[in-house]
């Protein structure tokens, strides 16, 4: 179970503080999926970032009682100056995964082929998402954040990305933050609209939607 | 990676493996696998070394006093590249790992305590192996009292890593920082104990060089090598007072920049 409680989350602005998120409050059960839907701005991204422990919550706390991931936004969390098998390096130091199981799993899904002996800054997007995706289902969670499913890559990539981690990952928890409403409908379960700083859950999809659509 | 029950056991196994991970990391992007490599760790504090040694000997910058000039310009410089590399090293430190920041485990701290490590060993290691050469070379001879160089080391590289993290937190509350260090560890350099011992000094110039605290471990650092050939000047109660200090300033100040961290 992940708990949000009264969550707040303010940012300093050249016109004073500025409230992104205001006491929001959220229970993700294990195996859930849940959509969040909003506007560009609507603090999305912030709320995946408090949830993964990236950055803090001004007020309010999160419980995690289960593994979560980083944010896969399927871009961010190198260091561009290291190469791809580096970074590889690194993810699996800091989660205590092991560097020889990993390689060969990193390597053929993200077929890089020479480039992961290459530093990531001179990766092609598409380059970059494939060794995100591939890096991040080398270690297991028990809760994936998702922010903007599959963006990038090739469609045959984005076939492979969908069976990896909607199929043989059915069993986790996720939260997948988006814009486009097939994402949504695709994958989950319920889903909860983010507008002005509050969050409002919606036990339906279609009633989310509706919501959705009307604020905006 | 577990969830719950964080044990302060665990936690510190998962703070430990950030903090390898880190130094490895920090090590390929700064020296990279060409030539030699992470060798450069200690190479490059040594070059600097040799060259203030034999600049000094040259110069025979010590007026005459009886000690040797090789071991005087490795004591002295030695200690400037302790205390001073480190908040060099922590000024603007975040912005390059910003990206490792998505990782939850992955802090502030844990950045600063990675090249903090990074520059002490490097120090270190420079320090040492130049005083082995320079004794096997007959230039130097070996340090009178190992404690007192060891204890001196010790505050020393305390002094840098408390300076390095007030300072570098700082620099990433305000820009000003970043441009205004460049000058003061300049300045700060000539009045560190490197280049004099308080006891050259006249006694109205001893009274100001006091206040500065890298001094005292200067000059402990002289004694435990030369002994009585010196007269050190050294108040290790106020050194360890100011280190304490500037420690908890240094860790206010990370607690407030990384509860505001916001990773790209």
């Amino acid at each position: 179970m992940i708990e949000l409680i009264d969550v707040v989350k303010n940012y300093p602005m050249r016109q004073g503080m500025r409230t992104v998120l205001d006491r929001v409050n959220l229970r993700i059960a294990p195996g859930e999926k849940l959509g969040i839907l909003g506007r560009n701005g609507a603090g999305k991204s912030t709320l995946i970032r408090l949830i993964s422990g990236a950055e803090s919550v001004s007020t309010g706390r999160i419980h995690r009682g289960m593994t979560v991931s980083w944010p896969l936004a399927f871009s961010g969390a190198f260091q561009g100056a290291l190469t791809g098998m580096d970074n590889l390096r690194f993810v699996c130091r800091i989660y205590g995964i092991d560097i020889a199981n990993a390689i060969p799993q990193v390597r053929e899904f993200s077929e890089l082929g020479d480039y992961l002996d290459e530093p990531v800054k001179n990766y092609s997007s598409g380059m970059m998402a494939r060794l995100g995706f591939a890096l991040s289902m080398a270690v297991e969670f028990d809760c994936f954040l998702i922010d903007e499913v599959i963006a990038v890559g090739d469609s045959r990539f984005h076939e492979k990305c969908n069976i990896e981690l909607f199929e043989k990952r059915r069993d986790r928890a996720m939260i997948i933050v988006s814009h486009q409403p097939e994402n949504i409908v695709n994958h989950c379960d319920r889903a909860a609209v983010l507008h002005n700083g509050c969050l409002r859950s919606f036990d339906d999809v279609a009633q989310a939607f509706d919501f959705y659509q009307n604020v905006g | 990676m577990h969830s719950g029950g964080s044990s302060l056991r665990r936690s510190l196994a998962v703070q430990l493996r950030v903090i390898g991970a880190l130094l490895m990391r920090e090590v390929i992007t700064r020296y990279g696998r060409h030539n030699i490599g992470f060798f450069w760790l200690f190479v490059e504090p040594m070059i600097f070394t040799m060259g203030v040694a034999a600049l000094w000997s040259a110069l025979q910058a010590t007026h005459g006093v009886r000690i040797p000039i090789v071991a005087f310009a490795v004591t002295g410089y030695s200690s400037v590249l302790l205390w001073r590399n480190m908040p060099n090293r922590l000024v603007g430190a975040v912005g390059p790992n910003l990206a490792l920041m998505y990782h939850r485990n992955v802090k502030v701290i844990d950045v600063y305590a990675a090249r903090l490590a990074l520059e002490a060993v490097g120090a270190t290691i420079s320090f040492v192996a130049l005083a082995c050469f320079f004794t096997a070379m007959g230039w130097m001879q070996a340090p009178e009292d190992v404690g007192k160089v060891l204890i001196a080391w010790i505050l020393l590289a305390w002094f840098g890593a408390g300076l390095a993290l007030f300072v570098g937190a700082l620099s990433e509350r305000t820009e000003i920082i970043e441009k205004v260090w460049a000058p003061i560890t300049y300045l700060m350099f000539p009045l560190s104990g490197a280049a004099f011992m308080v006891d050259w000094l006249p006694p109205s110039v001893q009274g100001a060089v006091y206040y500065l605290p890298m001094i005292h471990g200067v000059e402990l650092l002289r004694e435990g090598y030369f002994g009585s050939a010196v007269r050190a000047h050294y108040d290790l109660a106020y050194m360890t007072s100011c280190c304490l200090g500037l420690t908890l300033l240094g860790l206010l100040q990370e607690r407030h920049i990384s509860r505001r961290i916001a990773p790209e």
